[in-house]
């Protein structure tokens, strides 16, 4: 059974009928092939043992393709990075497609297979699906949601509340990439270089990182609302300060200059490959080594640390060494004059 | 290695050296106003206020389109935005401000076509792509974007582009710092004067500002060196008993500004009264679209009603772009004004007075 | 009040030139400086280039602010 090229997604792709079984077959089921997968019963059946982490999100992004991914592979590393920051090994994925009437075939193939080889790389089998094709204008091309099932080690406890004082506060690696690849995109930039997003799963990483200590504390993908968010939503959790320093936040020199020309601010800018780990001070050089040691941890860093504090805040060292409060962002980001 | 012409102003340790400096010279009591909100930002973003010596106090001044666009300008904006077959244009400044009724935000969540655009070439080429819409451009800003915006709608005639239209309240600084001077309760002793707009208008555009009124002016750059050593030259002048015009941002800006850039944009507009938000109406102080233009006017094009328009209740920044108040003065101020839900513009952008005050004085 | 960030020029084509920040290249209009020349560095506004930055002068401040703070050596170029 194979559907034929060119072709677009019509509404009875998600009828139920004899189109969403070909579709099915020949998109879903033979790129994303797995044993569990194939019996292509209502539910997926697993065994599992021990403390299970489980998280949901939906993903939407314009442009659906961007340099350095697309949404099948954003919507795989997204929920997979979600667990990874439980410190659970990632396991299985669920995931759901809204799409639109008239959306291209050929783009929903390479969605799907951008998806299957994330899976690859993050160690993951996805092992239930669900389409859904909606009249055009009632969605964006397409959505997608997936959920995810890992498995934490007995001895992890890993949490948002679980900075403590003196710990060190460490980066894997460069900030913004994402957001600017994609805002560059989107807003019509025409930047003649190209900044290509992070988007990776870092199930790897985080593996990597609790070998190396037990006394990783807290682990965050900073996404939506970038470092700055997620370093007030750390603070505010464990209820300290949290104090970084400007000069010491790895940028990529076409991220910054993009940041001067469109006047936005890289803390703020979403990561889709990065993560931010609060170390207990005595173990931090530890994992940062075994960071390094890690593809996508190659960059990482030690940019702050966690002070005592009253109230919950963040501050950053300036360039200037002074220090300003890091406040939680509001609104979209978009290009300023002023 | 060549200049990058950004990072060399940047150096922390000579930058905190500058500061010792500035600790050191000051004894008495100075009110600096920064302009430009470009400067905010900077001062901001570097930690300058806080690291400045306790007897200076910067005070963050009219030069941000956010915070002196009038609320009639932003709602006849926003009311073109609701017509059909429109497409409204804006810098992302301006997206968050709110207007009379609701902000441009508000206006996309109900249906408006709003996009957000770096230049207004982006605008116009929008136009050219859409020819059976009508693009309309939000104009604001100051002598430096004027320009763009006349080069844009030269090129939009030029190309025979009909659909392209502006909606002008570009503002002009050298009235606006007059009128300020003559403000009876300023209290205001030196003023740092934006670089980048007088890049294109020249030094000596604020000469009356320092010999009339007798208030210092020195034109800065926007590193941190840059604002320091303005800084220190401003303090100097006060020391001495002269207020001149005082060029730090050599670099960037040449004794008669740019005068293709200005020539070009008076060729566009045309000086007119204008409203400001906090200052009132300051005769000469705005750009309005010469006639032969007028095919290209949004204001000629589109009659909107916006007489419902009013500036938000109780609001007093006003007071504040004049250093005349500080925001706790204002009893909306963080009850019912916050980050998230502005009520007047010294709240929207994060560097205004009142979002600064928000985060930092508590 | 106006973001204005310095680039280089590395093409022109009649009144578009190519401009770089920080490894980061796009289009920018001349038509508000129209004796820009390659190998020049200006300050980019909204889409334009609005000034011509001197060198010259850039140096004269380093300077002047080396003196300032005491004749230290700048870390700078
Ligand atoms: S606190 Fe809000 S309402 Fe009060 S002056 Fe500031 S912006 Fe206006």
């Amino acid at each position: 059974m194979k559907t034929e090229r060119g072709k677009n997604i019509l509404l009875a792709h998600g009828s139920g009928g004899r189109l969403t079984q070909e579709l099915i077959g020949s998109v879903f089921g033979r790129t994303l092939s797995n044993a569990i997968l194939d019996k292509m019963d209502d539910s997926a059946v697993v065994k599992l043992d021990g403390n299970l982490a489980f998280t949901i999100d939906s993903h939407v992004v314009s442009p659906l393709f961007f340099p350095g991914g697309d949404i099948g592979r954003l919507s795989l590393t997204g929920t997979v990075n979600d667990l990874a920051m439980a410190g659970a090994e990632p396991l299985y994925i669920c995931a759901a497609f809204v799409i639109e009437e008239g959306f291209p075939q050929d783009d929903l193939e390479s969605i799907v297979s951008s998806m299957s080889l994330a899976a690859g790389e993050a160690g993951v089998q996805v092992v239930a699906g669900d389409t859904k094709v909606v009249e055009r204008g009632a969605a964006d091309g397409v959505f997608i949601t997936t959920s995810g099932i890992g498995l934490i080690p007995a001895s992890v406890r890993i949490s948002s509340s679980a900075a403590r004082p003196g710990d060190a506060v460490i980066v894997s690696g460069t900030i913004g990439d994402h957001g600017i690849a994609i805002l560059s995109k989107r807003q019509g930039m025409d930047f003649q270089t190209e900044i290509r997003s992070d988007c990776a799963p870092l199930g790897g990483l985080v593996a990597t990182m609790l070998d190396a200590s037990r006394r990783v504390r807290t682990l965050r993908d900073p996404t939506r609302g970038g470092l700055a968010a997620t370093l007030n939503e750390i603070a505010a959790a464990s209820g300290v300060a949290i104090e970084v320093d400007e000069s010491s936040i790895p940028f990529r020199s076409e991220v910054r200059a993009a940041c001067e020309l469109l006047g936005l601010d890289p803390l703020v800018l979403a990561n889709e490959g990065k993560l931010v780990a609060f170390v207990a001070r005595q173990d931090a050089d530890k994992v940062l080594s075994a960071m390094r040691g890690h593809a996508y941890g190659a960059g990482a860093v030690i940019i702050g640390e966690v002070q005592e504090s009253e109230k919950p805040r963040v501050y950053l060292r300036t360039l200037l060494g002074s220090r300003r409060i890091l406040s939680m962002p509001t609104g979209e980001q978009l290009p300023r004059i002023c | 290695m060549p200049l990058t012409y950004l990072d060399e102003f940047r150096s922390a340790p000579q930058v905190q050296r500058l500061l010792d400096e500035l600790i050191e010279r000051r004894g008495s009591e100075l009110k600096i106003m920064e302009v430009c909100g470009t400067h905010t930002m900077a001062i901001s973003r570097y930690g300058i206020r806080q690291a400045a010596p306790k007897g200076i106090t910067l005070i963050s001044g009219p030069g941000c389109p956010v915070c002196v666009t009038a609320n009639s300008d932003i709602d006849r904006f926003i009311e073109m935005s609701m017509l059909p077959g429109v497409i409204a244009t804006s810098f992302g400044d301006m997206l968050r401000v709110p207007g009379t009724r609701m902000g441009l935000a508000e206006a996309r969540s109900r249906g408006a076509d709003v996009r957000i655009v770096y230049s207004p070439l982006d605008a116009l080429r929008m136009a050219r792509e859409n020819p059976s819409k009508h693009v309309v451009f939000f104009g604001v800003g100051f002598e430096t974007t004027a320009p763009t915006v006349a080069a844009t709608l030269l090129e939009a005639r030029d190309q025979g582009i009909n659909n392209f239209f502006v909606q002008s309240v570009h503002k002009l600084v050298p009235p606006a710092l007059e009128a300020l001077c003559s403000m009876p309760d300023l209290a205001i002793d030196t003023f740092l004067c934006p670089g980048h707009v007088t890049a294109i208008i020249g030094p000596q555009a604020y000469k009356p500002v320092a010999e009339e009124f007798g208030i210092p002016c020195v034109i800065a750059g926007f590193e941190p060196i840059d604002v320091l050593q303005s800084l220190i030259m401003l303090a100097a002048q006060v020391d001495e008993g002269r207020s001149e015009v005082e060029l730090q941002y050599s670099r960037g800006v040449r004794p008669d500004g740019n005068p293709q850039a200005m020539a070009l944009m008076l060729s566009v507009f045309e000086p007119a009264d204008a409203e400001w938000r906090g200052l009132g109406n300051i005769p000469g102080s705005g750009l309005i679209l010469r006639d032969e233009f007028s095919d290209h006017d949004a204001a000629v094009r589109f009659q909107v009603d916006v007489s419902y328009s009013r500036e938000p209740r109780g609001c007093i920044c006003g007071d504040i772009l004049t250093g005349i108040h500080t925001p706790p003065h204002c009893r909306l101020f963080r009850k019912v004004c916050t980050p998230d839900h502005p009520v007047g513009p010294c709240m929207v952008s994060s560097e205004g007075t009142c979002a600064a005050y928000y985060q930092y004085e508590d | 009040m106006c973001l204005a960030v310095p680039a280089k020029i590395i093409e022109m084509d009649k009144q578009i030139a190519t401009v770089e920040v920080g490894g980061l290249s796009r289009q920018a209009s001349t038509v508000l400086l129209p004796d820009a020349a390659i190998g020049d560095y200006v300050l980019i506004h909204a889409g334009f280039a609005i000034s011509l930055l001197d060198e010259e002068q850039a140096l004269e401040t380093i300077r002047l602010f080396d003196e300032m703070t005491g004749g230290m050596a700048s870390g700078g170029a």
